[in-house]
């Protein structure tokens, strides 16, 4: 069993990097998903796996897993959900905003080349930030 | 008074100038005069204790473990300084009363100016370098603040610049030195300090350290080489000139040579830097003084120089050296005050401070003559007016001083310091007021009112006296003296006198009068010759290093920080793993002592599941609805495996988590391109690859090097498990730990939770005003709509459902405490009975039966879980203790009340407001708001059947 989620985490590990390493939004927030996934079921396993043994207490019964994971975990789960909105918001505001998706900034040409490809007509809204930022620098 | 009053007092009367110009100026001002004074008065009621010797103390211990203590105490060198910068504040903000024109702001000019008078009094008065550190850096903004205060002025600002990026650079280092300071002597309060002389000068930090500091003491005092940037803060209006950069903010490095004079003098290195640098400054301030043409610059670059006599005295280390420097302090504050107000005047009524334009002012303005002249004589070192005291024991000071052990370089270089002194003083008597009166002044100058030479006057009165009565001031200075030496010296003998006999220093004090005439009489041949010497200019220095570093800041930026998420990532990951690489390698491990569980075919085939979605996920993410569904197959093995292993509320939260998520990736996915396409090449795909490997294999060794071991100490987690029921008075440990035992954590995270919904809320109203509404109105679907949006077995079954669902939440809710739920899965079960009456119904008709916003329910929710916390005040109890007890209603059975549970009903509120607002807000962007809305769910959607006309009208509400 402890194989089992050793190499369980270990997979979600490698398919949360292999995909924040993408280069376009939606690939990056599911991998960060997957990696939260990875890093929620790690600090669980922090207190060791139990089988048949929840922390809830019973007359009788002596021994429980360990419950401090659990807790820390399950608030864990509840923010991840608030940070993943987050920056699915923010990634569809720049994907609105820009009509672009990537992660990276592109190079300036690149990036009108692309809009053209595209047909995006609406150019009057581009953010002017990369050209202000030319003249600071 | 209390010491803390006295420091506190500027700073909370900051707060009056800004409301009592609203009183009028008249007002601003008396009210800042007063809140000077009462600072004064409290500081003098402490002044028979000085005198006696002791030392007044007050002590608050804030962060003790931090070193970090509210220790304020006066000494004669504190009572010294403080004098001086209250008593000379005073004065100041009389003077500024009258020379601020109506059209600058005096309740903003008086607040900066308050705010600098509590930062000066707190660093000469407390008793904790750390402290002291804090208020040495407010005293650089205040200053920036007073220097830039005319912000119409490009020089006001750039002075300014110069002035806080100097100063603060110093004052960086000196954080250095004194922290080194403090390990050495291992505490940071300075009268600890100031007693282990030993110990420091022993120390091999000793040279860091001096230098470190110095480096604070040298820029804050303008010493050479960071001189420069003392005339360019002269662009402040004259009242700050004379407040900041004659009397007090450029002594604060004098006053802590000063302080740290008993444990920092008297080795080679303090000796040999110190000396040497004042020196050069106080000979190479006076020589650049004697030619400039701006009156204020003339005074900026003597009080260079004379910063630097100060300096040379407190390096030769001898207690003479030291008593020689204090005189001269409280010498130079009275002379150089009046001098730059006696400008300050001459600038206000001429309209110039130019000296080639003025002269013959002599007659036009008598009374400013006669005191502008005192101090001239005094700071030429003529006899009779103080200046001419400490310049003598300066002299007498320098001729005993061996530097280099060359005997005759310190006595020359300070006869030619005192003689170019005496130049620039006579030049500025001469060329400013003797000669013929002119008429082509800018402005006809007269006298000014007795507001403007009133406080001057009282300077120059201080002057004279000091001068011919030496005697009245040798009580103050052999105080403050012995305070300055500690016991790191023997209070020297000899009385501050007028007449000593024929010494050597007053033979090189005549030969610097009568040089100093002779260069007078000589000057304008002098000042051709000088204008046509090349010289170094510093602040185009300046500028080229500020630009060259900017320039090497920004290329280093634009390497380290490209603007590729992607590459960051990258180095993140190869950081880590090679970090934990090198931990797995090096480290031991204990060998594996714990039983495993044995396999069993169903942990098994969900293994089998999870791995295969993960997997497959990699391969075909480029389809990114596919990739969304193998998402929620990897959530939902999360879930099966957290109720395996033994952890139901995990496996609840988790798996209602997963819906919510999924909706919100879906309602993203409706905007997104549905496909991601092929950008990077096999290379790039197979090191990405090796890279996820990696941290995929390190991510299994270490959960299995922990799995397979027992914990090395006792876990924290007997003491909740024993705690639950006797404090929570709950039977689901997991339950008490978030609400009661680690309540707080769940407070702030709740607080968090909301926070982000808000965030998301805020950047759909952003986006929803702004020109990205234009493209959404004009947006085409890029798949075709359902005309049937809103089924009606959809639509009935989920408003049947509606009230089964809340009552699964309730229950769920209720039973938190003792089963498997609470406050955070009721939250999100609650949420998705909602959300799903908006998928089915519509979010038109859906939005309009919500009765309360969602920011409100989330407000309410941090509300009721802070006052539950608060509760427990009432009864005596910290924040968040809970109290529970058993109570019976016939004809019910026994049941459990505890506050735990409005702690809980807080948490839940936060949930379903912020999972809600979330999913609104997408939802709204899917939705604008010029699109007709059907009024009743179950519409079948007329446009379908002329879908050339409007097809985005066809849209749904929901967006789903």
């Amino acid at each position: 069993m402890e194989l089992l989620m050793a190499s369980g985490i270990g997979v979600l590990t490698f398919a949360g990097i292999y995909l924040v390493l993408r280069l376009r939004t939606f690939p990056v927030i599911i991998g960060t998903s997957l990696l939260s996934y990875a890093v929620n079921v790690f600090l669980f396993s922090t207190g060791r796996l139990v089988v048949n043994q929840p922390p809830i207490l019973r007359d009788g019964v002596e021994s429980y897993t360990d419950p401090l994971p659990q807790a820390l975990v399950l608030t864990a789960i509840v923010i991840s959900f608030g940070m993943t909105a987050v920056i699915v918001m923010i990634a569809l505001n720049a994907f609105l905003s820009a009509d672009d998706d990537h992660v990276d900034d592109q190079p300036h040409g690149a990036f009108d080349v692309q809009r053209k490809q595209r047909g995006a007509t609406m150019g009057s809204d581009l953010p002017a930030g990369d050209a202000e930022d030319e003249v600071r620098a | 008074m209390s010491l803390f009053l006295i420091v506190a007092l500027p700073f909370l009367g900051a707060l009056l100038p800004g409301l009592m110009i609203q009183a009028g100026r008249r007002i601003c001002g008396m009210a800042t005069l007063a809140v000077t004074l009462t600072a004064l008065v409290g500081l003098l009621s402490h002044l028979p204790a000085v005198a006696r010797g002791e030392v007044v103390q007050a002590r608050l211990p804030w962060l003790p473990d931090l070193g970090l203590n509210a220790n304020f105490f006066l000494d004669g060198l504190g009572m010294m300084f403080a004098c001086l910068i209250l008593g000379i504040g005073a004065l100041i903000i009389i003077y500024a009363r009258y020379y601020l024109e109506r059209s600058d702001n005096m309740g903003e000019f008086f607040t900066y100016l308050l705010l600098f008078q509590g930062a000066m009094v707190g660093i000469v008065l407390c008793d904790n370098i750390l402290m002291l550190l804090i208020f040495w850096e407010l005293t650089s903004l205040a200053s920036f603040l007073l220097i830039g205060y005319w912000k119409h002025l490009p020089e006001g600002r750039q002075g300014a610049r110069m002035a806080l990026a100097v100063t603060g650079m110093g004052g960086l280092a000196m954080i250095g030195g004194m922290l080194l300071l403090g390990q050495i002597v291992g505490s940071y309060d300075l009268t600890a300090i100031l007693e282990n002389r030993e110990a420091i000068q022993a120390s091999p930090m000793y040279l860091p350290a001096l230098i470190l500091i110095l480096l604070g003491c040298f820029t804050k005092s303008a010493q050479f080489p960071f001189h420069f940037w003392l005339p360019h803060a002269m662009a402040a209006p004259t009242p700050v000139s004379a407040y900041l950069h004659s009397a007090t903010m450029v002594k604060a490095g004098i006053f802590l040579m000063a302080r740290m004079w008993p444990v920092l003098s008297g080795t080679e290195a303090w000796f040999a830097i110190v000396t040497t640098a004042g020196l050069i400054t106080m000979v190479l301030g006076a020589l650049i003084a004697i030619f400039k043409n701006d009156l204020k610059a003339l005074l900026a670059f003597s009080t260079v120089s004379h910063l630097g006599l100060i300096t040379m005295l407190l390096g030769t280390g001898t207690p003479y050296g030291a008593m020689a420097a204090v005189f001269h302090i409280i010498n130079h504050a009275t002379f150089k005050a009046a001098l730059f107000m006696s400008a300050g005047i001459i600038d206000h009524e001429a309209h110039t401070r130019h000296i080639p334009a003025l002269g013959g002012l002599r007659k036009l303005m008598p009374i400013t003559f006669v005191f502008a002249t005192i101090a001239s004589l005094s700071m030429a070192g003529i006899p009779f007016f103080n200046g001419f005291l400490s310049k003598e024991m300066m002299l007498e000071e320098a001729a005993h001083t061996t530097l280099f052990d060359t005997p005759w370089l310190a006595p020359v270089l300070a006869t030619i310091g005192a003689l170019l002194s005496a130049a620039y003083s006579f030049r500025y008597i001469s060329h400013v007021f003797l000669g013929p009166v002119r008429d082509d002044y800018p402005h006809k100058p007269h006298d000014p009112g007795f507001g403007m030479w009133g406080p001057p006057a009282f300077l120059t009165v201080l002057v004279v006296v000091i001068g011919v009565a030496p005697f009245l001031a040798e009580p103050a200075v052999r105080l403050v003296t012995s305070a300055v030496l500690g016991n790191a010296g023997e209070l020297p003998g000899g009385h501050l006198a007028i007449w000593h006999g024929v010494t050597p220093a007053l033979k090189m004090s005549g030969i610097a009068v009568l040089g100093g005439l002779l260069i007078l009489l000589a000057w304008h041949p002098l000042s051709r010759a000088w204008e046509a010497t090349p010289r170094p200019e510093a602040k185009t220095i300046f500028d080229g290093v500020i630009r060259g570093s900017a320039g090497a800041a920004g290329w280093l930026t634009q390497r380290l920080h490209d603007g590729s998420l992607t590459r960051y990532a990258l180095i993140f990951m190869v950081a880590v793993v090679a970090l934990g690489a090198h931990a797995w390698f090096t480290g031991t491990a204990t060998a594996p002592n714990r039983e495993l569980i044995p396999l069993e075919p169903l942990p098994a085939a969900g293994w089998l599941l999870l791995v295969t979605a993960a997997v497959f996920l990699v391969f075909i993410h480029r389809n990114r609805l596919l990739a969304l569904v193998m998402m929620g197959v990897i959530g939902l093995m999360v879930s099966i495996a957290f109720n395996y292993l033994s952890a139901p509320d995990l496996a609840l939260t988790q798996i209602s988590v997963e819906v919510v998520t999924i909706i919100l990736m879906l309602l993203a996915l409706n905007f997104l391109p549905n496909t991601t396409p092929v950008e990077s090449g096999w290379p790039r795909r197979i090191r990405d690859g090796i890279v996820a490997l990696a941290g995929g294999i390190a991510a299994a060794g270490l959960t299995y090097t922990i799995l397979v071991q027992n914990p090395v100490m006792e876990p924290i987690s007997g003491y909740h498990l024993e705690n639950a029921y006797k404090g929570g008075g709950g039977h689901n440990v997991v339950n008490v730990i978030l609400v009661d035992i680690r309540g707080f954590d769940t407070f702030g995270e709740i607080i968090v939770l909301g926070i982000a919904a808000l965030i998301i809320y805020a950047l759909t109203e952003a986006l929803l005003r702004g020109p990205v509404r234009a493209r959404l109105i004009k947006r085409r679907p890029d798949q075709p709509r359902s005309g049937d949006a809103h089924p009606l077995m959809m639509v009935v079954v989920t408003r049947v459902m509606l009230p089964v669902m809340l009552m699964v939440g309730l229950y769920i809710f209720l039973r938190g405490h003792n089963e498997p739920g609470g406050g955070f899965i009721a939250g999100l079960v609650v949420a998705i009975a909602v959300v799903v009456q908006y998928m089915a119904s519509g979010f038109a008709w859906a939005d309009e039966r919500i009765r309360y916003p969602y920011h409100g329910i989330i407000g309410s929710g941090v509300f009721v879980a802070g006052l539950t916390g608060i509760g427990a005040w009432f009864a005596g109890a910290p924040f968040l203790t809970s109290a529970f007890g058993y109570f019976r209603i016939p004809p019910m059975e026994e049941f459990e009340l505890a506050t735990a549970m409005a702690f809980d009903l807080g948490v839940f509120l936060a949930v379903v407001g912020a999972v809600m607002l979330s999913l609104h807000s997408f939802s709204r962007i899917a939705r604008l708001a010029d699109m007709p809305v059907n009024e009743h769910a179950m519409d079948i959607d007329p446009s379908r059947e002329m879908p050339q006309s409007h097809p985005s009208e066809g849209r749904t509400e929901g967006g789903t």
